[in-house]
C-alpha cells in the first residue's frame, strides 16, 4: 500500500502553470526525497499533500485520504515541518510540546519527544533563547509529537552546521526504523542519498528522474576523470576507470608530460541531480 | 471542550508572559485612568463626578485595546510568522483555537473592568456601578463585537509591521471622537457627525446606561443594537477575509 499516490497533479498560480502533470508514489515505511532547484515546484507538491493548498487537477491520496478534503481525524494522522514558521516565543520548549501534544488524540509523551530530537538541555529553556538549529529541531519535536503515520519535511536541515545535520539525519533514521513514513524536500544531495530509499527530481514543475539513489546512478557512468590538457579542462565518464587511466598515464609518460590537475571522482547523486535539472533547461 | 480550555490556558499564559503587549493592553488603560482621574476626576463632566465619568470612558478604551486592538495585532504577527498556519496542520479545530483566543482576551478585559472599577471607587472617589449584570453584559456585547472587528481587521493588514500602524490610526482617534476621555459636546458638528456612527460612542452609552442610570441592557436597545450591527459587519468581513496562512512573502515555488 502506498502512503502517498499521486496522478496526473497540476496546479496554477494564475495563469502560470507550475506543476504539470506530477505522477509519483510513496510506500509505507519509506523515506522518499523531492529534489530540485528552488521554483521547481517541491514546496507547492508538498503543501497539496498536507491539504494547505488546492490542486486543479489529478488524483492525489495521502494515507487513504483526499487531503484537499480531510479534516481532523487525517491531521492527527500526519506531521508537518513547514519551511519556515515561528512558535510562540515566551513558551519554554517542554511547554510548547506539551501544548501541541494537546492538540493530538494519541500523543507521544512529550518528555521523550523533547529527548528525541536532542533538546533535553533545553527543555526549561524559552522557545525565544533558542539557536535556529535548536529551533529546528523543535519543529521536529512538534511534527513528531502525536505520533503521526506519514511525517512531512520540506527542508528540514537548511541552515544547520554539519554536526547538527548529521544528528537530525539519525533522528530521521530513526523515524523511519519506526515504520514511519517520510516525505522529505531538500536541496543537499548528500542528505538525500544517505537517508531517502527513493528520490524523485523535479524541473520547473516536471518529475525529471525517479528512483532509489542506485538506480539514478546506474543508469550513468560512474567514475569521471578530469585533467587539464594544453590549459583546457578534459572531463571522461567511464565505466572502466582502470583501463582508461592506464592508457591516459602511458601516454602521458610517453610524450613526457604530467597529466594537470588529475582527479578521478565517482559521481554522486549531485552529478545526476545536476545533469537532470541542467538539460533542456537553457 | 478539553480543547478549548488547553488552548484557553495557554493563550492566557502567552498574553501575561509578553511584557509589552500586556502592558499596552492591560496596564495602560489603568494608568491612563489613574492620570485622568488624578488631573480631573473632581470636575463635573456631563452631569456627572469626573471620575465616574473617566471609569465609564476608560472601560471603553480599555474593551477596543484588548479585544480590538491586541487581538488584531497579535493574529497579524502570528499569521505573518507562520505560527496560524502552523496551528492549521494541527487536529485542532480552526474554531476552537479563535474562541481560546477571544476567551482569553475576555479574561483580560474581566480583570481590567474590575480593576477600573476598583481604582475609580477606591482611589479616584468614583461611583460604584449602579446595575452590575447589565455592565456584565454591556461589556460582553461590547468585546463580542470588538473582537469581531478586530478579526475583519487583520484581513486588510497585509504585514506584521504595518499591523499597529493600521490599528492605532483606526482605535486611537476612534477613543478621542467617542467621549472615552473627554466630554464631547463641544466638538465640532462635522466631528460629532462622524462620533455618532462610531461604534465605541454606542457602546459607551450602554455603558453609562447602565453604570450611572443603573438601567439594563434592553433600555438602551438602540445603542446596543448599533454595537451589535458593527460586530455582525465585522463577523461578515473576517468570515471572509480571515486568513492563516502569511500574505506577505508568498512565494509561487
Amino acid at each position: 500500500m502506498s502512503a502517498i499516490a499521486v496522478s496526473g497533479l497540476r496546479k496554477s498560480y494564475g495563469s502560470r502553470e507550475v506543476l504539470h502533470g506530477l505522477t509519483f508514489a510513496v510506500d509505507v515505511g519509506e523515506v522518499f526525497a523531492l529534489l530540485g532547484p528552488n521554483g521547481a515546484g517541491k514546496t507547492t507538491t508538498v503543501e497539496i499533500l498536507e491539504g494547505y493548498r488546492r490542486r486543479d487537477e489529478g488524483d492525489v491520496s495521502v494515507l487513504g485520504e483526499d487531503p484537499g478534503r480531510a479534516g481532523r481525524p487525517f491531521r492527527a494522522r500526519i506531521g508537518i515541518v513547514l519551511q519556515s514558521s515561528a512558535v510562540y516565543p515566551h513558551l519554554s520548549v517542554g511547554e510548547l510540546v506539551a501544548l501541541f501534544a494537546g492538540y493530538y488524540p494519541a500523543p507521544r509523551s512529550a518528555h521523550e519527544v523533547v529527548e528525541l530530537v536532542g533538546l533535553r538541555e533545553k527543555r526549561d529553556a524559552r522557545v525565544r533563547t533558542l539557536s535556529g538549529g535548536q529551533l529546528r529541531r523543535l519543529d521536529l519535536a512538534l511534527a513528531l509529537v502525536g505520533d503521526p503515520e506519514l511525517v512531512f519535511l520540506d527542508e528540514p536541515t537548511t541552515g544547520f552546521d554539519p554536526a547538527a545535520r548529521r544528528q537530525a539525519w539519525e533522528t530521521i533514521r530513526e523515524l523511519r526504523s519506526l515504520g514511519k513514513s517520510i516525505l522529505l524536500t531538500t536541496h543537499y544531495m548528500e542528505e538525500a542519498q544517505r537517508l531517502a530509499d527513493r528520490v524523485a527530481i523535479l524541473r520547473a514543475g516536471e518529475i525529471v528522474g525517479t528512483g532509489s539513489p542506485r538506480e539514478l546512478l546506474s543508469g550513468h557512468p560512474s567514475v569521471e576523470i578530469r585533467f587539464r590538457r594544453n590549459g583546457s579542462e578534459v572531463v571522461i565518464a567511464t565505466e572502466e576507470p582502470t583501463r582508461v587511466l592506464n592508457e591516459l598515464t602511458a601516454e602521458a609518460l610517453a610524450a613526457g608530460t604530467e597529466l594537470e590537475g588529475l582527479e578521478v571522482h565517482r559521481r554522486t547523486l549531485e552529478d545526476v541531480y545536476l545533469d537532470l535539472t541542467r538539460e533542456g533547461a537553457e | 471542550m478539553r480543547l478549548f480550555l488547553h488552548e484557553l490556558r495557554a493563550q492566557q499564559t502567552l498574553f501575561w508572559r509578553n511584557r509589552e503587549a500586556a502592558f499596552f493592553s492591560f496596564l495602560f488603560p489603568i494608568l491612563l485612568l489613574l492620570l485622568l482621574g488624578s488631573a480631573y476626576g473632581d470636575t463635573e463632566i456631563e452631569g456627572v463626578r469626573g471620575a465616574t465619568y473617566l471609569v465609564v470612558g476608560l472601560i471603553g478604551y480599555g474593551l477596543a485595546a484588548t479585544a480590538f486592538a491586541s487581538l488584531a495585532i497579535t493574529l497579524v504577527v502570528r499569521r505573518e510568522q507562520g505560527l496560524l498556519k502552523r496551528v492549521r496542520g494541527t487536529p485542532l479545530p480552526p474554531a476552537t483555537y479563535l474562541a481560546a483566543v477571544i476567551a482569553s482576551t475576555v479574561v483580560v478585559i474581566a480583570l481590567q473592568v474590575t480593576a477600573q472599577v476598583l481604582i475609580g471607587r477606591f482611589v479616584l472617589d468614583a461611583d460604584l456601578p449602579e446595575a452590575v449584570g447589565s455592565l456584565a453584559a454591556a461589556v460582553a456585547l461590547g468585546a463580542a463585537s470588538f473582537a469581531a472587528l478586530g478579526l475583519a481587521v487583520t484581513g486588510l493588514v497585509r504585514s506584521a509591521e504595518g499591523s499597529s500602524a493600521v490599528v492605532n490610526a483606526i482605535y486611537l482617534p476612534m477613543a478621542f471622537l467617542s467621549g472615552a476621555f473627554f466630554s464631547t459636546d463641544d466638538m465640532p458638528q462635522l466631528l460629532e457627525w462622524v462620533a455618532a456612527v462610531l461604534p465605541l460612542t454606542h457602546l459607551l452609552d450602554v455603558i453609562r446606561d447602565a453604570y450611572v442610570g443603573g438601567e439594563s441592557v434592553s433600555a438602551s436597545a438602540g445603542a446596543a443594537a448599533a454595537v451589535a450591527a458593527w460586530g455582525l459587519a465585522g463577523l461578515a468581513v473576517a468570515v471572509r477575509m480571515f486568513r492563516w496562512e502569511p500574505r506577505e512573502g508568498m512565494t509561487g515555488a
